[in-house]
């Protein structure tokens, strides 16, 4: 891998961190990170994760950029409104950063895809906003043993962990499965306030980062709660798996997607 | 006393379940672990908090 010129320009704020440098770029531009939605919390992943000079960055939606939207998704524009959200963030990325290969993944994440788009993935982001779709990637992740970073966000608060294959809890270990949908909260009343999901998204694009590298200490085995109206950061140790997870486990009952799909398929957005 | 999330609290005695119930927490949405291990939410009913167990109690919200 050749840094040219640009590049050199481009990284050097990064080339003097002794943390990254000149062999921790290459790693960088070397690198498949794969964000799964492009709300919220994504649209900050994915600026943060081209900025850094990312190689290739998938992005999979199905979505269109709706008005609404704008207030926190913010790689995408007004003029975007209707467009395919892939699209959309790949016009953003392509101008801040020619280096990053994008590939669009315009597509729901489903039982029957999900395993061959992140197969093709060092590190994968959740950034969606629903429990089913966290939980299919969740299971995806732990099946093919890949490592991913899951998060959420409403209101004011979110919640951040790492799950590395074999090194700490999965997010079934934490939750058991899909919660039961809550009637008095609805994608429609369920507000977020913009900045809190980009926080969320930032520190998602930094364990991309660190994983990548191989540097600091990643949230296995701990999850980060942040709530912005307190503006709180708390940290919670859970340090080992359950053994009885379902499908991280000693004798997990999902040995295949396919054997829990009905589970992914609620179609709500909490 | 039980330390829950760092703080020492006087519900020895109640199970999981009874105590989350006297918090804000969504039991479905809630992971809990006791002493080093997670506890399974089948076993809220069960698991009585005893003098000298350790909690971490953490809610998940599921938006993007
Ligand atoms: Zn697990």
């Amino acid at each position: 891998m050749v840094i040219t010129e640009e590049m050199a320009e481009r990284y050097s704020r990064h080339f003097v961190l002794k943390e990254i440098g000149v062999s921790g770029q290459k790693k960088l531009l070397q690198a498949k990170v794969l964000v799964i939605g492009a709300g919220g919390l994504g649209s900050a992943a994915l600026m943060y994760l081209a900025a850094a000079g990312t190689g290739v960055v998938g992005i999979a939606d199905f979505d269109k950029v709706s008005l609404s939207n704008l207030q926190r998704q913010v790689i995408h524009g007004s003029g975007d409104v209707g467009v395919d959200k892939t699209l959309s963030a790949e016009k953003f990325i392509s101008r801040l950063n020619p280096d990053v290969r994008v590939i669009l993944h315009n597509a729901k994440m489903t039982v029957d895809n999900i395993q061959s788009v992140i197969s093709g993935y060092d590190f994968i982001l959740d950034c969606t906003d629903s429990f089913e779709s966290k939980f299919l990637i969740n299971d995806a992740c732990v099946l093919s043993k890949k490592p991913y970073s899951h998060a959420g966000i409403v209101c004011f608060e979110g919640q951040i962990m790492t799950y590395v294959p074999g090194k700490g809890p999965c997010l079934r270990c934490l939750l058991g499965g899909v919660p039961p949908r809550d009637g008095s909260i609805t994608c429609s009343s369920a507000g977020v306030l913009g900045a809190a999901a980009g926080v969320m998204g930032s520190l998602q694009a930094i364990e991309a980062v660190k994983y990548i590298l191989g540097i600091g200490d990643l949230l296995v085995g701990r999850i980060l709660r942040f709530d912005a109206l307190k503006m709180q950061f708390s940290e919670f140790d859970f340090p080992k798996s359950d053994s009885g997870c379902a499908v991280c486990g000693a004798n997990p009952k999902i040995r295949s997607l396919a054997d829990n799909r009905a589970e992914y398929e609620g179609t709500g957005c909490m | 006393m039980v330390k829950v999330n760092g703080v020492q609290l006087n519900i020895d005695g109640k199970t999981i379940a009874e105590y989350i119930k006297t918090i804000q927490y969504d039991i479905r949405r809630i992971a809990v672990e006791r002493n080093g291990n997670i506890v399974p939410k089948s076993e809220y009913d069960n698991v009585v908090l005893k003098e000298g167990d350790s909690l971490e109690v953490v809610g998940f919200v599921g938006g993007g």
